[in-house]
């Protein structure tokens, strides 16, 4: 799915922000990335989606290497991967349904509606399908996040600090629907700097817990 | 080039044209109001400019088809001789044309028509019989094989008074002229079509720098290039088609409602469209359709560039 070997990235040429990164995500499998912050999680995460491309080492996309991606392909590599940020960016004159729809709309794909209805019910933002996202709360904002990052149905979710502004609950809340998504046979990837979220997410699902630190990716034990 | 060209979508880029709304991939650019109109408002007044210019094009040529065709379809033999000589030399002058191969019936010009042409400057009542004026015959070119320069020859040989004038120092700087005055009007008007392009290329990145956002939101969730640069694409295409058919539309009725070319008579006259003429402004629309689709297309394609 996604494969690294001794990959390194620094912004403009700089000195590296990551290096000796060697990392492959299993199917089908739950995980986290944690880190301090500026550790380079995002990075990590935005490597992954080809919005960045490493400046040393191999990294492998869906079988493909990354750097002998065209633009085009890159943007079929994005509709296998779907994506959750921090803070979610969406089109706000368009309502909440046409921005979920959205990655259809680009893919020149019908949009079925009783599917969008029940992917809508299902982040429990069916009520809100024809407001506009400025009057979404910043949960309401994730989960709608969620939903367009799952319209596709890929292969591989990721999710940036997806509960970087979000209360407990709330977050919670968001966290069960990405267990669910992975006990449908989604891959998940979850960059986060919470430990009590790892630890509660850990009570419900089996998942792989990656620590960046000091630029280099370790495999992290008993000590969460 | 070929890059433009990939996708290139006809069908929904008529479908963009001439629906109110382009589809859902229109509706992904937010819309603009004051800019739209501007967009709209220039491409009509180009569209205005352009059907002058198209008119100007079209008349010059016809004019310098006209005066060409009128002063090649005759010439004039001049005989200046000895009073007592001038009567035989126009007879001999008049029996070698009868002869001479794509020459019509020459009309020696009876006194009456020699002192209308001489009137303008000697006035009226003058006895031109008392004035040594050469007589001149008019003779119609009816066949290509009439030979002028042989003409001339046998004139100067049988009666050495006579001179053939076939026009060309008069033809030769009158149609130069007008041939410029055509080219002034294409120059016009391929000058208008890279205006055009230019307006539209700057209200489409203009359109690209503000909607920043939206391309990033696009480009994450895995539109393609093309896709987002046709969102922009539609929409300048159809302003640009919109508002130059508006334009032509006024253009054509200024044109229509210009005085009759024969009653004003002159340089000017038959400035205008004549039959399938007035189907060639029609063209304007297509042209600024395809302008705007190509220098959108290209903007965005350039912009998009520098999106990861």
């Amino acid at each position: 799915m996604i494969e690294m070997r001794d990959v390194g990235f620094g912004y403009h040429g700089g000195a590296e922000l990551l290096s000796g990164m060697t990392l492959s995500l299993q199917p089908g499998m739950f995980h986290f990335l944690t880190g301090p912050s500026g550790s380079g999680k995002t990075t990590l995460l935005r490597l992954c989606y080809a919005d960045l491309l490493p400046t040393a080492g191999r990294m492998t996309a869906f079988g493909h290497e990354l750097r002998d991606l065209s633009r085009d392909d890159i943007a079929d590599l994005r509709r296998q991967v779907g994506v959750v940020h921090q803070d979610p960016q969406f089109l706000e004159h368009l309502a909440v349904a046409e921005n979920v729809a959205l990655p259809l709309t680009v893919a020149g794909e019908p949009v079925d509606m009783e599917a969008l209805r029940d992917l809508l019910g299902w982040v429990q933002l069916a009520p809100q399908a024809r407001a506009l996202p400025p009057s979404l709360s910043g949960g309401e904002r994730q989960r709608a996040a969620l939903a367009r990052a799952v319209i596709l149905s890929p292969d591989l979710v990721l999710a940036d600090e997806p509960t970087g502004n979000l209360d407990w609950e709330m977050s919670m809340r968001l966290m069960q629907l990405l267990i669910e998504l992975n006990k449908s046979g989604k891959t998940v990837l979850v960059a986060t700097h919470d430990l009590n979220l790892i630890r509660a997410t850990k009570a419900q699902v089996t998942a792989r817990v990656l620590r960046i630190s000091g630029g280099s990716l370790h495999l992290a034990g008993a000590d969460l | 080039m070929r890059r433009d060209l990939r996708g290139l979508n006809l069908v929904a880029l008529w479908r963009g044209l001439i629906g109110g709304d382009g589809g859902k991939g229109d509706r992904i650019v937010p819309p603009t109001g004051f800019t739209a109109q501007l967009t709209l408002f220039s491409a009509g007044a180009m569209a205005f400019l352009a059907v002058f210019a198209l008119a100007l094009a079209l008349a010059t040529g016809r004019l310098a088809d006209r005066w060409s065709d009128a002063l090649a379809g005759s010439v004039t033999v001049r005989v200046s001789a000895p009073v007592t000589e001038q009567e035989a030399q126009v007879q001999t002058a008049l029996s070698i044309l009868q002869t001479t191969p794509g020459a019509g019936e020459p009309r020696l010009l009876p006194p009456e028509e020699m002192a209308q042409l001489l009137e303008p400057w000697f006035g009226p009542d003058m006895p031109v019989d008392a004035l040594p004026v050469p007589a001149l015959i008019d003779v119609p070119v009816t066949g290509d094989d009439f030979d002028a320069e042989g003409l001339r020859l046998r004139l100067e040989a049988e009666a050495p008074g006579a001179v053939l004038d076939d026009h060309t120092e008069w033809r030769r700087p009158l149609v130069s002229a007008a041939n410029r005055l055509r080219m002034l009007g294409i120059v016009s008007l391929v000058l208008i079509a890279a205006a055009s392009a230019a307006m539209i290329t700057l209200a489409a990145k203009a359109a690209l720098a503000a909607n920043g956002q939206v391309i990033r939101v696009m480009r994450l969730i895995g539109a393609r290039d093309l896709t987002i640069a046709n969102a922009f694409v539609r929409r300048f295409t159809r302003r640009a088609a919109v508002g130059s058919a508006a334009g032509t539309v006024l253009g054509m009725l200024a044109v229509a409602i210009l005085p009759d070319a024969s009653a004003a008579g002159g340089f000017l006259t038959g400035l205008g469209f004549q039959g399938w003429g007035w189907l060639m402004p029609l063209s304007i629309p297509l042209i600024a359709a395809a302008v705007g689709f190509f220098a959108t297309r290209w903007a965005a394609l350039k912009m998009l560039g520098a999106v990861r």
